[in-house]
Formats: C-alpha cells, sequence, structure tokens
C-alpha cells in the first residue's frame, strides 16, 4: 500500500469520523519496501493540492523518514526543483507498506496490513 | 473501442467473473456521452487552470475490470492522465485481483494511463477520507435475495477480521458477496447512496448500476432529495425486454461545480 493512499483512508468506525484524531491512521510494525514506479512531474504537481500535507507530514515521520517541511511546495517550487520531485514520488507513490497495522489515534482499533492489502473491516462489535 | 482490460488471472471461484453488469458498465463510461461530460466536468477553466487531480474510487471492483478500464483509458475517457483511482472491496482476494488487473492494463497502455493507487479492503467508502471521491463507480449485489451474507466469515466475525478462512462455504460467502442484495436486492446499495453526500467532493460523480427489481426511479427521486443541486439521471441501460430495461447506470452529481 501506497504512502499516498494513506493519505486518503481513515478510521471505518463511525463513532470516529467526527474526531480529528482518526485521521491519519498511525503505522505500527510497518515493512516496508520501495516499487519503482515511473515518475509523472505533472502528476505530483495535480496531486499535491488534494493531499493533507498536515498528515502526510505525521504518516512520514512515523513511518521513519525525514522531517518534511511545515508547508507544502508549492506548483513552481515542484516543478523547478528536481530533488523534491523525485523525493516526493519516491514517498507517495514509491514506498510500499507491506506489513504492520494502522492505528487509529481515537478508538485505539488496530486494522492489519497484510501482503500490501489494508483489512479495514469491523468485527461486528464496533460496525 | 477501447480494449477490455485482461482478468484471466482471477479466480472466478471466489471472485465476480465480469458479466453483463460490468460490460454495460465499460460501455457506457466509454461512450460518447459519458467521455465528454467527463473531460469537460474535470477539464482546466481560465477561473481554475490546474484542477487537483481527481480520485476515482470504485467500490467492489471484483475482478478489477472497470477499474483497471478506467485507469488504463483515462486519457481517452476524462482527456487527462493526471488522475488516481482506488479500489476498496469487502473480498480480499478481489483487491488481489483488481491490483493485477489495474497494473496488466495500465503497463499496456502506459501512454494513456493514469495512475492506480491501492485495492484495499473494506466495507463500501467507510474507510475513506470525507468527501474525498471525485468519481465514484459501484457495481453493487443487486439481486433481491432472502438474506445478506455476512462480511467477515464466521470465525473471524467477533475477532480482528483477518482471521484466514477456506473452502467451499467460505467461496460461496464471497461471491454470494457479489450479487446478494437482500430486499430488493437494495441493502447494501440503500447504505452506498446515504453516505454519497459525505462521500463524494462537491464535484464528484457517481455511476450506480441498478435492475428494474431495484426500483430505479425510486433511488434517483432518493438522490434528488438531498438538496438542490443534485441530480441523478440514468445514462446507460441493456437487456431490453418487453419495454423494460433489465440493467441500468444512474449518474449522480452535483449541478454547476466543475473543475475545483
Amino acid at each position: 500500500m501506497k504512502v499516498l493512499t494513506l493519505n486518503f483512508l481513515t478510521c471505518a468506525v463511525k463513532t470516529c469520523k467526527a474526531s480529528n484524531d482518526s485521521f491519519p491512521l498511525h503505522p505500527k510494525d510497518a515493512e516496508l519496501a520501495k516499487d519503482g514506479v515511473e515518475i509523472n512531474p505533472q502528476l505530483l504537481v495535480n496531486v499535491l493540492p488534494r493531499i493533507d500535507w498536515t498528515a502526510l507530514r505525521t504518516t512520514s515521520t512515523e513511518l521513519g523518514f525525514p522531517a518534511l517541511p511545515e508547508q507544502p511546495p508549492t506548483a513552481e517550487d515542484l516543478t523547478s526543483d528536481e530533488k523534491m520531485l523525485q523525493e516526493l514520488h519516491t514517498l507517495l507513490l514509491e514506498t510500499q507498506m507491506l506489513e504492520g497495522k494502522l492505528v487509529c489515534g481515537h478508538c485505539g482499533h488496530e486494522y492489519a496490513v497484510r501482503e500490501g492489502i489494508a483489512n479495514f473491516l469491523l468485527p461486528s462489535h464496533l460496525v | 473501442m477501447l480494449p477490455t482490460p485482461d482478468t484471466s488471472h482471477v479466480p472466478y471461484s471466489r471472485v465476480y467473473e465480469p458479466a453483463e453488469d460490468s460490460f454495460l458498465l465499460l460501455d457506457t463510461l466509454s461512450s460518447a456521452s459519458e467521455t465528454s461530460f467527463l473531460t469537460s466536468h474535470f477539464s482546466p477553466t481560465t477561473a481554475n487552470p490546474r484542477p487537483a487531480a481527481p480520485l476515482v474510487l470504485e467500490v467492489g471492483p471484483g475482478s478489477g475490470i472497470v477499474l483497471a478500464f478506467l485507469t488504463a483509458h483515462a486519457l481517452t475517457l476524462f482527456g487527462s492522465r493526471t488522475l488516481l483511482t482506488l479500489g476498496i472491496d469487502a473480498n480480499r482476494f478481489a483487491c488481489a485481483a483488481t491490483a493485477s488487473t489495474a497494473h496488466k492494463a495500465s503497463t499496456e497502455h502506459a501512454a494513456t494511463a493514469a495512475l492506480f493507487l491501492d485495492a484495499v479492503q473494506g466495507d463500501l467508502a467507510t474507510a475513506l477520507r470525507g468527501a474525498a471521491a471525485d468519481v465514484l463507480v459501484f457495481n453493487p449485489p443487486y439481486v433481491p435475495t432472502e438474506e445478506l451474507p455476512a462480511l467477515l466469515p464466521p470465525a473471524a466475525a467477533g475477532e480482528s477480521g483477518d482471521g484466514v478462512a477456506s473452502g467451499w462455504d467460505e467461496d460461496s460467502r464471497l461471491l454470494a458477496l457479489s450479487y446478494a442484495g437482500g430486499r430488493d436486492g437494495m441493502e447494501t446499495t440503500d447504505r452506498l447512496v446515504a453516505a454519497l453526500p459525505a462521500v463524494l467532493s462537491a464535484r464528484g460523480v457517481a455511476y450506480i448500476l441498478l435492475c428494474a427489481q431495484n426500483k430505479p426511479e425510486e433511488v434517483k427521486e432518493r438522490v434528488r432529495g438531498f438538496g438542490a443541486g443534485w441530480k441523478a439521471e440514468t445514462v446507460g441501460s441493456s437487456g431490453k425486454q418487453a419495454g423494460w430495461e433489465r440493467l441500468q447506470i444512474v449518474r449522480v452529481w452535483r449541478a454547476g461545480v466543475t473543475g475545483i
């Protein structure tokens, strides 16, 4: 599962939706791998405005990557800075979480990730 | 005719095999009227020259044939390759199948392909961040049945939900999840429709497949009742019998919102 995907996923428990603590989910015991993906600068520039940057910074730090700047780069920053483009591409699209757990900061529920597939089905007592 | 994604690797004993409904979705989404609607809906405008990359979500992709088609032919269907695609399916085997189908098709059509993110296991769009879906496609379990299959295998129901079940009963549960719709075939679709205002972005467009027993006119009325601007129209149909359509595709969107 890609780091960018994590930016779109939240705790599936209904009562967690209203809480800011349910997003982003916190990776635990994450086993990472790097997948080669062809870089598409235009895609990254257009993806940038729909990323929750604060959440991405949290995820990135929790996965053990160097801290991201506090503010997201602008489209102009990104198109003129090849190194930044490449780093963001690697983090968002090439870094895969293969195994581990995703923990909700509100209810504490742990979602399992196995073979790169996260499981958001809830046990019956949480539905 | 755009090429149909290869699904020869999909284990059909436990994942829904593409059928008339899947092909109706492919035909409708690649029809001249829908590609022109989608292209103009998500294209840059003078007020918004660089719209954010749309997220295309398919709920219950099964074999992945529809999501892979949308991914591989993005440039033709949406007029742009800068899209992200995501699948959410209750069936873990369907998640693996969808990822393979999407990767295969986008490698084969690299020049026109969007970026496939992942297929994750989940119940409808409950795990998706609010208002994140710009395009939502749903080929639901629409067959009227006595009861709904359980979302989890019996052994795992009380636990974490990732218990490993196998065997013939488990395979039939997984297949039933893909077609059995409970009362009027609408028990699952009703939950998805009710969630649309929270799941779709302001510019979001949903395509939902319905059969005649699902009472499509009532579904469209319910969507229009969400409030001012909500639209629901039939944009594709098949299986004409004695004057009524067996299957149809309803497009749901909010009028007056494009780009962004």
